[in-house]
């Protein structure tokens, strides 16, 4: 295979650097890439590795383009509002470069559907926003034996870094356990710098182009760590830990048969009630607080609440009564799980639950039923 | 007298409320024992899951640490 004359002036500043050259840029051709998540990581990432000519670009998302996304998320532009993130990106990527073969899968990745898809590729990346997912891309990566560049972030910080690379060190090997439920905040809970994960995004698309092309040194064997505010790097090392490994699936039979939810804590907690029994719940006239701040969307517009947003609770939680049963609500149900914890732990109530998923989670539900 | 340097990254900044605090020992340590310490002052991080690093490598527990050491407490991030 060779370049043709127009993909030779395309990508000639590759071709010019004696590290890429016309060979560099043919490995470029001929790499296929998974992209998991198409969001503030996602994106940059992708942009990227599709400028930078990859031969082929896989992206799953089973999530649709919000609003509140194009803050960062920058692939997207308002046309796309409610479209899949996989489809929306990957419209917008064959503008940027038709060379490009784009694969979309708009489906969430899970065990019975990730080994196949995975198998298609040279090198995972995961720009997910969620833990049971990256447990389950590491182990996958593990039972197929895939590089996985991670990157991850938390308001103005990020971490990078590559697992299973050459035997080096895995997702497990960094956090061997899965932190408890509802203890790491996500995005659209706390908060998030715009250009955050469009810096830890590139550097993640910087990996994979060092992998392919073998140049470099590769982030394996440590993670870096980066500030937005301080402008920072930190790198710390770390090693490949056997024993860790050794909890993880070691046949795809065993794999399938994981529910990574359940292995990171996210589901079944007494004090969270699910889309379906709250909807029962609504029927039978339940009592709903709403802790989200003033103007928050979505907007509810199908039953009656009370708004106490959490950061009031301190002073007007004695509104609640202890005798009657309430369902607390917010946008994605962290912040509403935090309060339900907090008013049992600090002020004995016990009539308390939260919902699941929160705010968007059920008019998600119940929108598309209608 | 052993003093160490302590970063404290994501959540766990959150927690104690600022990026790093020196902490001062009479004796030597290890990173189970000062972890301890850091739990005692900050007793909200008992809630959270974190990885010790001490001069820049992810290390075990019962790794002694001497004076001047930088320690970082590192816990995942979930956002993407």
């Amino acid at each position: 295979m060779e370049l043709n004359d127009k993909q030779y002036y395309r990508y000639s500043r590759h071709i010019l650097l004696d590290e890429i050259g016309e060979k560099g840029q043919l490995k470029l051709k001929v790499s296929k890439v998974l992209v998991v998540g198409a969001g503030g990581l996602g994106c940059p990432a992708l942009m990227y590795l599709a400028a930078a000519g990859i031969g082929e670009i896989g992206i799953v998302d089973f999530d649709v383009v919000d609003e509140s996304n194009l803050q960062r998320q920058i692939l997207f532009g308002e046309s796309v509002i409610g479209r899949n993130k996989a489809e929306a990106a990957a419209m917008r990527l064959a503008d940027l470069n038709s060379d490009v073969n784009f694969k979309t899968h708009p489906f969430k990745l899970d065990t019975s559907n990730a080994i196949t898809l995975l198998k298609n590729y040279d090198i995972i990346v995961d720009g997910t926003d969620n833990f049971a997912t990256r447990y389950l891309i590491n182990d996958a990566c593990l039972l197929t034996d895939k590089p996985l560049v991670h990157g991850s972030i938390f308001k103005f910080q990020g971490q990078v870094s590559v697992f299973n690379y050459k035997n080096g060190p895995t997702y497990r090997c960094l956090f061997p356990d899965p932190p408890g439920a509802n203890t790491v905040p996500s995005c659209s809970d706390i908060g998030v710098l715009g250009v955050l994960p469009g810096i830890i995004g590139s550097l993640m698309a910087n990996e994979v182009l060092k992998i392919i092309l073998d140049i470099g040194e590769i982030m394996t064997g440590e993670v870096m760590l980066y500030n937005a505010l301080q402008n920072t790097n930190v790198k710390l090392k770390l090693v490949r830990n056997e024993e860790v490994i050794d909890r993880a699936p070691k046949s795809i039979a065993e794999f399938e048969k994981i529910d990574y939810d359940f292995f990171c804590g996210t589901i079944n907690n007494p004090l969270e009630i699910g889309i379906e029994t709250f909807v029962d719940s609504l029927k039978n006239g339940a009592n709903i607080i709403d802790v989200r701040e003033f103007g928050e969307l979505p907007e509810i517009n199908d039953f009656e609440f009370t708004q106490i947003p959490m950061s009031q609770i301190e002073i007007e939680y004695d509104r609640i009564a202890k005798e009657k049963e309430y369902v607390v609500v917010c946008q994605y149900g962290i912040r509403s799980l935090q309060v339900v914890e907090y008013l049992k732990n600090n002020y004995g109530y016990e009539n308390l639950l939260s919902l699941k998923g929160g705010l968007v989670e059920y008019y998600k539900q119940t929108e598309s039923k209608t | 007298m052993l003093s160490v340097n302590v970063k404290y990254f994501g959540m766990v900044g959150e927690v104690t409320k600022k990026d790093n605090e020196k902490l001062n020992f009479n004796e030597s340590v290890s990173v189970e024992e000062l972890k301890n310490v850091i739990l005692k002052k900050h007793p909200k991080l008992k809630k959270l899951d974190f990885q010790i690093a001490l001069n820049l490598t992810i290390v075990d527990k019962d790794k002694k640490i001497n004076n001047n050491d930088e320690i970082a407490l590192l816990p995942p991030f979930a956002g993407g």
